[in-house]
């Protein structure tokens, strides 16, 4: 059962890098449990939305939370993983909580082993360490969550068990999830909804009702084929 | 030991202790360098204050600020980046210094002087260096999540702009406080070179923190012990320890 009040409600939103319009003229709400995926073409605005969202970025127009919490993972490449301070996984947990037992349990809710909290960042995969970085941002409790491109730079294996693991916390705690991905196969697994982008909506709605071929081809530029399994 | 060198120990040892603390968060925002940039932004004032007989910390202070408004000035004005800019100002504090920086004390502003300290000096010092590690404490976690993502940083709580101006303010204390040990040249590696050190050594953030903040005063200390017996100027005595233990250090890396 969803909450009546929306969690995000995003008016005539607008971004603009110098003279470029980046974003232009976004409407949009999203309600509680929802996930909620950005969909688009590299220089869409995707990554530039999210920033948006949480008052990264100057915007015009309207961006109002109902929320407890957000929680927010920028694209795995964009941290800085090397020449750092020696700071250990431990360490890096403790910055949200200095309780040792729930920093534990968390590791192990996100399928690594504990022996991994005495590693430093640079010591993880790139699967372990956006485990990792899921964990960490769970930590506190969040009702929102906020990914861009959590996968990018994992093997599909990697891909299927990071997907598996926010479905799961998805499931098991009150979470609403905005997410971009370049992933179709994704957005008909998880979504709850998608937004087209291409510096405006294109489309918004469920996956099975908005992402039609026709409308994928006006999205991306191009013919997209896919497939619908009857077992999904 | 004579007073005046227990008390240059005293000094020393603690502004080493947070110039090694403070500098371990340069290293990781990759600005081991601003260090020596500021050291030469405080040499005006050294070279005023040597001139008219004041505090030289005070005069390299009154400098360093002048000059952080000037390259804040310009920063907002031009496209330049931060690092051009210091470059520039700084450049310019050197050569404005020696137009009226009087020969004879030429040695004291460039590599610093601890012949001659009094106890409020020491005790003055100390109360400082003790506000600098609790500012900087309140800050640390902050300042390395904003290492790691300034994204991050600032959607987990934290008001980055505040963080930056803390941290930048501590940064100039430290030197201002630094240039009276080891003059206005060497005080990027009284900041840096202990941090290099800990990052040798250490597994974790809690290790390393405590082995720069060790690092930087042991040096300082070993610097003045050496100064106290062979009469060298202490600052380049002190760099020179610093060097030593970060060579140390190169045998005690840990395994990867």
């Amino acid at each position: 059962m969803q909450n009546e009040e929306p969690v995000l409600t995003v008016s005539n939103l607008q971004v603009s890098y110098d003279s470029d319009l980046i974003i232009n003229d976004l409407s949009f709400t999203v309600a509680a449990r929802d996930i909620l995926i950005f969909l688009g073409p590299n220089g869409a605005g995707k990554t530039t939305l999210l920033r948006a969202l949480q008052n990264l970025l100057p915007y015009e127009g309207t961006v109002s939370w109902n929320a407890r919490k957000i929680s927010y993972l920028p694209p795995h490449e964009f941290l800085q993983r090397q020449n750092l301070p020696p700071l250990n996984i431990e360490e890096f947990y403790a910055f949200k909580t200095s309780d040792s037992d729930a920093i534990k349990a968390m590791i192990a809710e996100v399928g690594l082993d504990e022996s991994l909290l005495s590693h430093q960042f640079g010591e993880l995969s790139t699967g372990q360490f956006q485990r990792m970085l899921i964990g960490w941002s769970l930590l506190d409790n969040p009702d929102v969550l906020i990914l861009d491109e959590p996968t990018s730079g994992i093997d599909i294996g990697g891909e299927e068990t990071i997907y598996s693991l926010l479905h799961k916390f998805w499931q098991n705690q009150n979470l609403t999830i905005l997410l971009v991905t370049h992933d179709l196969n994704i957005v008909w697994e998880y979504a709850t909804q998608v937004i087209c982008l291409n510096k405006q909506q294109m489309c918004m709605g469920k996956p099975d009702e908005v992402l039609t071929p026709e409308q994928l081809k006006t999205l991306y530029g191009t013919g997209i084929k896919f497939y619908k399994h009857q077992h999904r | 030991m004579t007073a005046q060198i227990f008390l240059a120990l005293i000094l020393g040892g603690s502004i080493g202790a947070v110039a090694g603390y403070l500098g371990s968060l340069m290293l990781s925002k990759r600005m081991a360098l601003m260090g020596g940039a500021l050291g030469h932004l405080t040499l005006p004032g050294v070279a005023l204050a040597l001139l008219y007989d004041f505090d030289v910390s005070l005069g390299a202070s009154l400098f360093l600020a002048f000059g952080v408004l000037i390259i804040w000035f310009l920063e907002q004005k031009t496209k330049l980046h931060l690092e051009a800019l210091t470059a520039v100002v700084f450049s310019a504090s050197l050569a404005t210094a020696f137009l009226f920086l009087p020969e004879e004390e030429t040695d004291i502003a460039l590599l610093g002087d601890v012949s001659q300290i009094s106890s409020n000096t020491v005790l003055i010092t100390v109360v400082i260096v003790l506000g600098l590690f609790f500012t900087v404490k309140s800050i640390y976690s902050d300042m390395i999540l904003a290492s790691i993502s300034p994204d991050l940083a600032q959607t987990s709580g934290i008001n980055l702009k505040l963080s930056n101006s803390i941290y930048l303010i501590c940064i100039a204390v430290t030197v201002a406080l630094g240039v009276r040990i080891v003059g206005g040249l060497m005080t990027a590696a009284l900041l840096a070179i202990p941090a290099c050190t800990a990052k040798n050594i250490s597994t974790n953030l809690s290790q390393y923190i405590i082995a720069s903040t060790v690092a930087g005063s042991l040096a300082c200390v070993l610097g003045i012990i050496i100064y106290a017996i062979t009469d060298i100027p202490a600052g380049p005595l002190i760099i020179i320890s610093s060097a030593i233990l970060f060579l140390i250090s190169l045998f005690k890396l840990p395994a990867k």
